[in-house]
């Protein structure tokens, strides 16, 4: 199974995966409730569906969050090495990398929690 | 080509073979300085070094915003007793108006463009920044735009509408040329902006010195990197907003006009876009500098390095998913308030964790309280307070409550002032010795900052209670007997407290030092690179050393004498030109010896034409502003014709220690085909920002269109046919080039510019034949405005596949030295998409649906 995770990749644009996901999700979800309580006509009238697809989204944006959050404690070596980080080797800046991403995609993880959430409450268009 | 490495990895001085005799360091020292001087007489001006360019700029806005602190103490005074009439209730609208355009625009960001751009080459460890002439331009850019939107209160026709312009307000009659000015001397502005952010991405990615490593980058650079790629994403939605704006101002193109199917809250979704995120814009850089002041005063490193740098991204993601809590009281859904409200609550997270990696590094270590240190302190506790309040009118419901009331004008000012204001002051009080070598005045700096502190609260804490009270934001007067008289009374004796200390770091600036002897180098025992810095010297850093730690000169060693010493890398410039080193992204590994613009008049050239053009639209001077227009073009191909892509007089140049790196770079490893890739996202992003109009219009209406035709599928899809081909010549002629066959590449070159002529054409013939009235309906104008854009960055690869044509006949372009192709090409691939999104939306979607 570990063999269908991607191989590490050196780059600085990992670091925004996590982040990246929380925008995709929100933007996701904003725009398809809007349009959906703009034009009842375009999506559908029944606000539950727009519930249950904001929490299938919500369930896989974790989900890449989780996978993210993983390859970055891989590239964190699994947690082996405390932070600061701060030698002048690649190692330690793999390792800075990796500590980073996961704290990202941490952060991200709630963010998208918050995200979610007016879904649970919210249960009409109302304005 | 790759970098010739003949010795050794961590080369060490000492072990260099044959250190160079005295007298050589001395000529080289004689020539290094030669080559990095200013221009005396009047033509110091032209200078285009980051330390003037920085200076300038501060000063300029810092002018600015001393200038629009007198607006506030103007305003202030009106409302200091009630029924007052000190000023004219016209002029008092112009003077807050003004006051909060003046701050944000041209004192808050610009500051810390000007901060960036003096402090970052020397913490950098860099000579210069990547693009030194683009950095004049910003600023003239800056200076021409900002002398035009402040003169305008002189003329008693400033813009009157408030700092973020609301239609139908701002697009009435009643609004004037303010309206106009705002948004043409703003639009001017952003363009320079724009120029800093990419300035400061690439010369953070690839101009740090070898070694420096991502994990080892000093924090504000950390920052910096972050909030330049949000300017390149918040900018261009205000960007394309104005456009809108003024094309309805000036042709009648009804996009916020509710009565031709517009609707006014388009602009306060593209304002916000864009506003929101300057928030943090403005924020982040600030606490850049504590930052950096907080471990030098406790004497230890950052704790948490790697919380700050999350922090900084995810403050920087969150801020762009905040922008509707402005707009909560517009009647959108329940669930998309919602939606805003809890990503302003998680925004509080990151911003949050480097209040308390602050506090921990203070803990941990032995605390100096300096005055940097002081407003430090200031910071914390105001923006706490801010902060706090944010979280408040974050809720919804309460936002209902306080929504334009003084509440909201009390919570911004704590934000805004404690989370930008203060740590400018930390941080002028702490780079000051970087300027000239001396000082500020302690005993001032102690008075300032309790007269400043102490005004502060004294001014917006009663704000909070006088709009709880029910007092609405940006009135001209009130009555007597509602309870806001004393409150206001308050305020206004508060504001001029804080001016008098504002007044004090002016005297101190000015005047003060005068007299004083010149300090140490580095008088705080600060760890980082800048302070290697010798004022009087332009050369940035005498020599580039290799970084091996967080904070340099407290781990390395005499490494400050052997850099001045030029015992480190590129210690000469036998060449007698300009040149600084670029390095990999991640681990910083010298890649290039990068030569620079020098002086020049060019980039003032540039900005005036550009700046004559946009003062002539405001007053619908159209010839002017055409032949304007044509002079800028010419003074920006002269500059990119006679600047860049310089073809080497040799391959290789020997920086020292063994290494020897080329000297050009084309492709994915200059520095040119970055700053398009960052050029274009932006524009990109202006025209997602129109593209999401055309959306936004469709969801509102039951019939988009209005009734009225379209522009067909025909020509759309001719256009893009046409666009592609254009795309697939550019793309042909640099692989030919590349492959020796120069002669196909120039017709490939020639062939796509007639190509993408064709197609700018067929793009204009679909909503031309079909006869769309853009004045009509918002319907016609949105398609209008996406083919009008599709055409102009048509018209913009045509020139630039003639340019590298006529480089190419001129053998300035060659199958090796081949960069502006590749930034042609580069460009080409963006302009596709654009080609590509237009067409197929306003062809095919309105069959689609």
């Amino acid at each position: 199974m570990w063999h269908l995770l991607p191989k590490p990749l050196e780059t600085l644009w990992t670091l925004f995966t996590a982040p990246v996901v929380w925008m995709v999700h929100f933007l996701v979800c904003y725009v398809g409730a809007a349009i959906f309580c703009e034009k009842p006509g375009f999506l559908g009238a029944d606000f539950s569906n727009l519930r249950i697809a904001i929490a299938i989204l919500t369930a896989l944006a974790l989900a890449m969050i989780v996978i993210s959050a993983f390859l970055a404690y891989r590239q964190w070596g699994f947690g082996t090495g405390d932070p600061p980080h701060d030698d002048p080797t690649r190692r330690d800046r793999l390792l800075f990398q990796g500590y980073a991403t996961l704290l990202l995609s941490g952060l991200s993880f709630v963010a998208v929690i918050f995200t979610a959430l007016p879904a649970l409450f919210v249960t009409e268009c109302l304005r | 080509m790759k970098a010739t490495r003949k010795t050794a990895t961590k080369p060490r001085p000492k072990k260099a073979a044959a250190a160079p005799a005295h007298t050589d360091k001395a000529a080289q020292e004689v020539q290094l300085r030669a080559v990095w001087a200013n221009p005396s007489g009047w033509r110091y001006w032209t200078s285009v070094n980051n330390t003037q360019i920085g200076l300038w700029y501060g000063s300029t806005a810092f002018a600015f915003m001393l200038f629009a602190g007198l607006l506030a103490l103007l305003v202030r005074a009106q409302l200091a007793v009630p029924e007052n009439d000190l000023i004219s209730a016209d002029l008092y609208n112009q003077a807050y108006t003004l006051h909060g355009t003046v701050m944000m625009f041209l004192f808050a960001v610009p500051i810390f463009e000007a901060v960036a751009i003096f402090l970052l080459p020397p913490m950098l460890g860099a000579r210069e920044m990547p693009f030194p002439r683009l950095g004049a331009f910003g600023f003239w850019s800056f200076l021409i735009g900002g002398v035009f939107v402040c003169g305008s209160i002189f003329f008693g026709a400033a813009p009157n509408s408030g700092w973020f312009m609301y239609p139908p307000l701002a697009t009435s009659e009643q609004a004037g040329i303010g309206a106009d000015i705002w948004l043409l001397g703003l639009s001017f502005i952003e363009v320079a902006s724009l120029a800093a952010a990419v300035e400061l991405i690439v010369g953070i990615m690839k101009c740090r010195a070898p070694g420096m490593r991502v994990n080892l980058m000093p924090l504000f650079a950390w920052y910096l990197l972050i909030v330049a790629g949000m300017i390149v994403f918040a900018f261009p939605p205000l960007i394309a907003g104005d456009l809108l704006f003024e094309m309805q101002r000036m042709f009648g193109w009804p996009f916020f006009d509710a009565a031709r199917g517009g609707d006014p809250l388009l602009w306060q979704h593209l304002f916000w876009i864009f506003g929101h995120p300057e928030v943090y814009i403005i924020f982040l850089p600030a606490i850049a500098l504590l930052a950096m002041i907080i471990p030098t005063f406790a004497g230890r490193p950052i704790i948490g390095y790697s919380w700050i740098v999350l922090a900084a991204v995810g403050t920087g993601f969150l801020s762009f998913g905040l922008w509707v809590h402005h707009m909560f009281a517009t009647g959108l859904p329940q669930i998309s308030l919602a939606f805003f409200s809890a990503a302003s609550g998680a925004v509080a997270i990151p911003t949050a964790v480097q209040i308390f990696v602050f506090i921990a590094t203070m803990l941990a270590g032995r605390v100096i309280f300096s005055t940097p240190m002081l407003f430090a302190m200031g910071v914390l506790a105001i923006f706490v307070m801010g902060g706090l309040t944010g979280v408040m009118v974050a809720l919804v419901p309460f936002d209902w409550q306080a929504h334009d009331s003084y509440f909201i004008v009390a919570h911004l000012h704590y934000v805004l002032i404690g989370g930008m204001l203060f740590p400018v002051f930390a941080g002028l009080y702490y780079y000051y010795p970087l300027i000239n070598g001396k000082h500020m005045s302690d005993k001032v700096g102690r008075f300032a900052f309790w007269m400043m502190f102490c005004g502060f609260n004294i001014t917006f804490f009663p704000m909070h209670l006088a709009g709880l009270r029910g007092m609405p934001r940006r009135v001209y007067t009130y009555p007597a007997d509602i309870g806001w008289d004393w409150l206001n009374l308050i305020s206004t004796m508060g504001a001029v407290v804080l001016g008098i200390g504002m007044f004090a770091v002016v005297v101190d600036v000015t005047l003060h030092r005068r007299n004083k002897p010149k300090g140490e180098q580095n008088p705080w025992n600060a760890g980082t690179l800048e302070w290697l810095n010798e004022p009087e010297e332009n050369w940035g850093v005498r020599s580039i050393p290799q970084v091996e730690s967080r904070y340099p000169l407290w781990d390395q060693r005499n490494l400050a004498a052997e850099v001045r010493a030029g015992k480190w890398y590129l210690p000469d410039a036998k060449e007698g030109r300009r040149e600084t080193l670029v390095t990999s992204v991640l681990d910083a590994e010298p890649e290039q010896v990068l030569r620079v613009g020098g002086t020049s008049y060019v980039t003032i050239v540039s900005a005036v034409t550009l700046g004559t053009v946009f003062v002539a639209l405001t007053f619908k001077w159209w010839a002017i502003s055409l032949v304007s227009g044509i002079a800028f073009v010419a003074a920006v191909l002269y500059w990119l014709w006679t600047g860049t892509g310089e073809i080497p007089e040799k391959d290789e140049k020997d920086i020292g220690h063994g290494i020897s790196l080329p000297l050009y770079a084309s492709g994915v490893k200059s520095t040119g085909w970055w700053a398009m890739f960052i050029t274009m996202t932006g524009d990109g992003t202006a025209f997602a920002s129109l593209v999401f109009g055309y959306f936004f219009f469709w969801t509102i209406h039951e019939d988009f269109t209005g009734g009225t035709a379209g522009p067909g599928v025909f020509w759309p899809m001719i256009a893009l046919a046409l666009f592609a081909m254009a795309w697939i010549s550019t793309v042909g002629a640099r692989e030919s080039n590349r492959r020796g066959g120069v002669s196909f590449a120039r017709m490939l070159l020639a062939g796509g510019a007639l190509l993408c002529a064709a197609g700018c054409f067929a793009a204009l013939a679909g909503p031309w034949t079909t006869g769309m009235d853009p004045t009509v309906h918002v319907y016609p104008a949105i398609v209008w405005i996406l083919v009008v854009w599709a055409a102009i960055h048509g018209a913009l690869g045509i020139i630039m596949q003639l340019y590298c044509l006529a480089r190419s006949l001129a053998g300035r372009l060659t199958p090796d030295h081949d960069m502006e192709l590749h930034n042609v090409a580069l460009y080409w691939h963006f302009m596709l998409v654009t080609a590509l999104v237009t067409c197929l939306v306003v062809g095919l979607f309105p069959r689609a649906i």
